[in-house]
């Protein structure tokens, strides 16, 4: 797709998010109140912050679940602002959910081919009639799917309904479904919620791993810290909806305003 | 004249709309689901009158006796069908309940036979004369019922601990629970209150046409609900401001003799305007999943 | 637990099982009714039979696989049954009444019954469940009473609609043509990336959209696929009948469709397809038996059949009795005590696991 809108920072490296003072209201709470992001190709950026903090709300802000009640946002340039969430999602942003949600009826491979449905052209028409290029396409959705769960380990469980998969994995199955629909950008919420420390250390090898495979730029919520300063490069606190600080990962941690948001005086 | 009496024909059904809506609404505020059965409560309470008149005679015994029966009735299904089934999906729910409608209409068609029963008693015949206007005693009677109820009720809702425990409930139940609310009792007294509303609404209809059948209450069930979603399901003013409503363009559309045959469709047309509009109704909130 | 995953585009035979049944059933019964070796009410039962497998595995696909619920099936189909009788009443001076007027009907009666699916599930689908549901049955009440109240010269009025009648004997052997076609469609359309994306929003809308999932569109191909073979139902009974009569199409009919649909195991085609066959059966061989107001005692019995099964099936408290004793499970012990009874000399472990 041609893009001629595409941001550019000042070291000439492409901005992939840029959240233009965005804001929602919900009756007379500001939950998210001018934030600006600016993420880069190939960052992994995170945004931390106190519960209720508006972390999750802006990442239902990015993915077209709330419209926002002023303020824009652009993925490579392109304004997506007010997008419903298919649409957003087809133009490249892929995210999971704080509580998973996984298809719990299909197996694990048919997750991942649901994330695909977009990528493989095979009109309604040509599946009732099962022309020539149904066949095709579902072979090659199934390669593609196994090849992506081969990524996280779990291909091995190919055919087992969703729901049965113990709750690391399906937290890794939601993460290979967002990367089934081939982001630009990946949003993951709470990624590491309910692991032990050894699926997190696990996940954190995962998340690099498709990082550098992919070169996929990822914002991530995360309440663990030793996640966070362990892959993060930047990092955004939100607080009451505002930006309380921002900027590399180890300065901000360190910053008295935030260690005050996050522990109290 | 005429479009004076043609209104006050029509605020009146819609009494009778609205008090059925209000039974619709509010369960579906407390327990999030949509009670098919209710309009055959109304049904159930018809007969439960007819029966009671046989044996003791007088109107007014037969309503209290129908409220009581269709109280427990409603308990009972309650607990018997929809209980079980809380947490699960609400296509089960919905399926249930329309099992429940199919259950309550085939039952009465066994023990009553399917010709309609004439309850004579209950009517009220006769009408009052203003001028030239000619307004029937059945439909001042409604209109003052609907009134005392909607007030009783509001009044119910907004000062009394269970009322608000209800408001409480409809909101969050999770949270209500939390907060020390008996949310199974409060989704039961729901449950009772529809139902004793859904036999005063059968009285309603009996005055002024006493012809009683096993699906007495299938069609005003359904207009009611469909007035429940006009005014906002879930809200309790929405569902009295919908039924009225629903009433006076019922009975606009019966006086313009080319529209008369088609009222239902009018009517539901209504409903599918109002749903394009404003998808959560004339009073309703917009509730969003949590995502 | 395990599932296979579907469709690689090698042929499988389990998942062409049901059409060669029904097909080599099909040929039977027609190679009998050529040879007159089928009585007259055994054709009308299994014309029943194919109408009641169309309109179960059409709204099994709404109410199992997209999960909405559908209250208006027979609305639709009473729009098929008049708009297809209509056609047919008005080619069959030109055309006479073979197989292209009823071929004609069925296109235009099938095509109308899907513009109306189309009309009646665009506001309704992007709103809650419970809206459809209302909003169908509202639709079917509708479509009722306007039949019966536009001018009779039109469909007839209370009287209900003249329309022709095809050859009784070959009738049942194009009822059961359209079941294939009408299987064919859906199955094709379930086990393919739609199909996937179908069950997809009915496990998870939220997720579904958030994964690109086209749902307004989904839902709207499903709800009109599904209206249009309930049209065809629609245009064949009229076949099956002198008179079309709108009253045949009320809530009550609507309802014992959801019967089937539920009594099979929402979600499984097959079900609906069997019990689709057994309640029909049922219901012709108990005419006889009940008659008068005894006959509702059916209703009573699809009532209570409804809400056990339903409730049986999705009762969070029996989750654990329902994974001991489901029919797979049930089954699949059965096979195993066989197996174990054929092949005495290798129970050693079996045993143990037993206990």
């Amino acid at each position: 797709m041609a893009n001629d809108n595409k941001l550019y920072d000042s070291d000439g490296r492409e901005i992939v998010l840029k959240t233009d003072q965005l804001c929602i209201q919900f009756g007379g709470l500001k939950a998210v109140d001018h934030v600006n992001l600016e993420i880069k190709k190939g960052e992994l950026y995170g945004l931390i912050g106190p519960n209720g903090a508006g972390k999750t709300t802006v990442f239902n802000l990015l993915t077209g679940v709330y419209k926002p009640t002023s303020g824009r946002f652009y993925l490579c340039g392109e304004d997506l602002t007010g997008k419903p969430p298919a649409e957003v999602n087809k133009k490249g942003i892929a995210r999971t959910f704080q509580n998973i949600r996984l298809f719990n009826n299909l197996t694990v491979i048919e997750n991942v081919m649901v994330g695909l449905s977009n990528q493989i052209p095979c009109s309604i028409f040509e599946s009732v009639f099962r022309l020539p290029r149904h066949r095709k396409s579902e072979r090659e959705y199934y390669e593609r799917a196994l090849e992506l769960l081969k990524v996280f380990k779990l291909d091995e469980y190919k055919d087992h309904l969703a729901s049965n998969l113990p709750y690391g994995k399906q937290r890794k199955l939601e993460i290979a479904r967002a990367m089934a629909t081939n982001p630009t950008l990946l949003l993951l919420d709470e990624p590491a919620a309910g692991m032990n420390p050894n699926e997190t250390q696990e996940l954190m090898d995962d998340i690099t791993f498709i990082r550098k495979e992919f070169g996929m730029t990822i914002l991530l919520i995360e309440h663990d810290m030793r996640l966070v300063s362990g892959i993060c490069e930047k990092l955004t606190v939100l607080n009451f909806g505002t930006e309380l600080a921002k900027g590399d990962t180890a300065e901000v941690l360190n910053d008295p305003e935030v260690i005050k948001a996050y522990i109290g005086e | 004249m005429d479009f004076l009496v043609t209104l006050i024909n029509g605020l009146s059904s819609g009494g009778t709309y609205a008090i059925i809506a209000l039974g619709y609404t509010m369960v579906y505020g407390i327990a999030k689901m949509l009670n098919f059965a209710h309009g055959d409560i109304i049904m159930v309470g018809g007969y439960a009158m007819y029966v009671t008149l046989m044996a003791m005679g007088h109107p007014v015994i037969a309503v209290c006796a129908a409220a009581v029966f269709c109280m427990i009735l409603g308990i009972v299904i309650e607990k018997v069908a929809y209980k079980p089934l809380r947490g699960a999906s609400p296509l089960a729910v919905l399926i249930t309940a329309i099992g429940v409608s199919f259950l309550l209409q085939s039952l009465a068609q066994i023990i009553f036979g399917s010709s309609p029963k004439m309850p004579l008693k209950l009517q009220i015949s006769g009408a009052v004369t203003i001028g030239a206007m000619r307004i029937d005693y059945s439909t001042i009677l409604t209109l003052a019922v609907t009134v005392i109820i909607m007030v009783a009720l509001s009044v119910f809702v907004k000062y009394s601990k269970t009322g608000r425990a209800m408001v409480a409930v409809s909101e969050d139940r999770d949270a209500a629970l939390l907060m020390g609310i008996n949310t199974n009792r409060i989704i039961t007294i729901t449950f009772a209150i529809g139902s004793v509303l859904a036999a005063v609404a059968g009285y309603l209809m009996l005055c002024k046409a006493p012809s009683l059948s096993n699906t007495l209450g299938s069609m005003p069930g359904i207009k009611a609900f469909t007035a429940a979603v006009i005014g906002g399901i879930g809200s309790i003013p929405g569902a009295m401001v919908g039924g009225l409503l629903l009433g006076v363009v019922e009975c606009i559309s019966y006086s313009i003799p080319a529209l008369a045959p088609f009222t239902d469709a009018v009517e539901f047309s209504i409903l599918i305007i109002v749903l394009l509009v404003k998808p959560s109704g004339i009073l309703g909130k917009m509730r969003r999943e949590k995502v | 637990m395990s599932k296979k995953t579907v469709g690689l585009g090698r042929f499988q035979l389990k998942y062409h099982l049901n059409y060669i049944i029904i097909a080599v059933a099909a040929i039977v019964f027609a190679v009998m009714s050529l040879t007159g070796n089928i009585k007259h009410s055994d054709t009308v039962l299994l014309e029943k039979i194919a109408i009641a497998i169309m309109l179960a595995t059409s709204l099994g696909m709404v109410v199992g696989f997209l999960g909405e619920l559908s209250l208006g099936h027979a609305g639709f189909m009473c729009v098929g049954a008049y708009l297809g009788g209509k056609t047919a009443a008005l080619l069959e001076p030109v055309l006479g009444n073979g197989i292209l007027t009823l071929l004609i009907a069925v296109v235009v009666g099938g095509l109308a019954a899907a513009v109306f699916g189309m009309i009646i599930g665009l506001p309704a689908l992007r709103l809650r469940g419970d809206y459809l549901a209302i909003v169908t049955l509202a639709f079917g009440e509708i479509m009722r009473s306007m039949v019966m109240n536009v001018p009779s010269t039109l469909f007839g009025g209370t009287l209900g609609l003249q329309t022709p009648r095809y050859d009784k004997k070959y009738l049942f052997i194009i009822a059961f043509a359209f079941v294939l076609i009408a299987l064919a469609v859906i199955q094709n359309l379930l086990r393919s990336k739609h199909g996937r994306a179908i069950t997809s929003i009915r496990d998870n809308e939220i997720a579904a959209r958030a994964s690109g999932i086209n749902v307004t569109k989904y839902k709207l191909v499903v709800f009109t696929i599904s209206s249009l073979f309930a049209g065809i139902a629609g245009v064949l009974y009229s076949y099956t009948q002198s008179r079309v009569q709108s009253a045949n199409f009320d809530y009550n009919y609507s309802i014992e469709i959801l019967v089937m649909v539920v009594l099979g195991g929402i979600g499984s085609i097959n079900g609906s397809i069997i019990a689709a066959t057994l309640v029909t059966y049922l219901n012709v061989k108990l005419q006889t038996i009940l008659t008068g107001d005894l006959a509702v005692l059916q209703n009573l019995f699809y009532a209570i059949i409804l809400i056990i099964i339903v409730i049986y099936n999705n009762a969070p408290a029996l989750k654990h009795f329902r994974e001991k004793y489901n029919f797979k499970a049930l089954t699949a012990r059965l096979l195993k005590k066989r197996s174990a009874k054929a092949e005495p000399a290798a129970p050693e472990t079996d045993g143990k696991e037993e206990a």
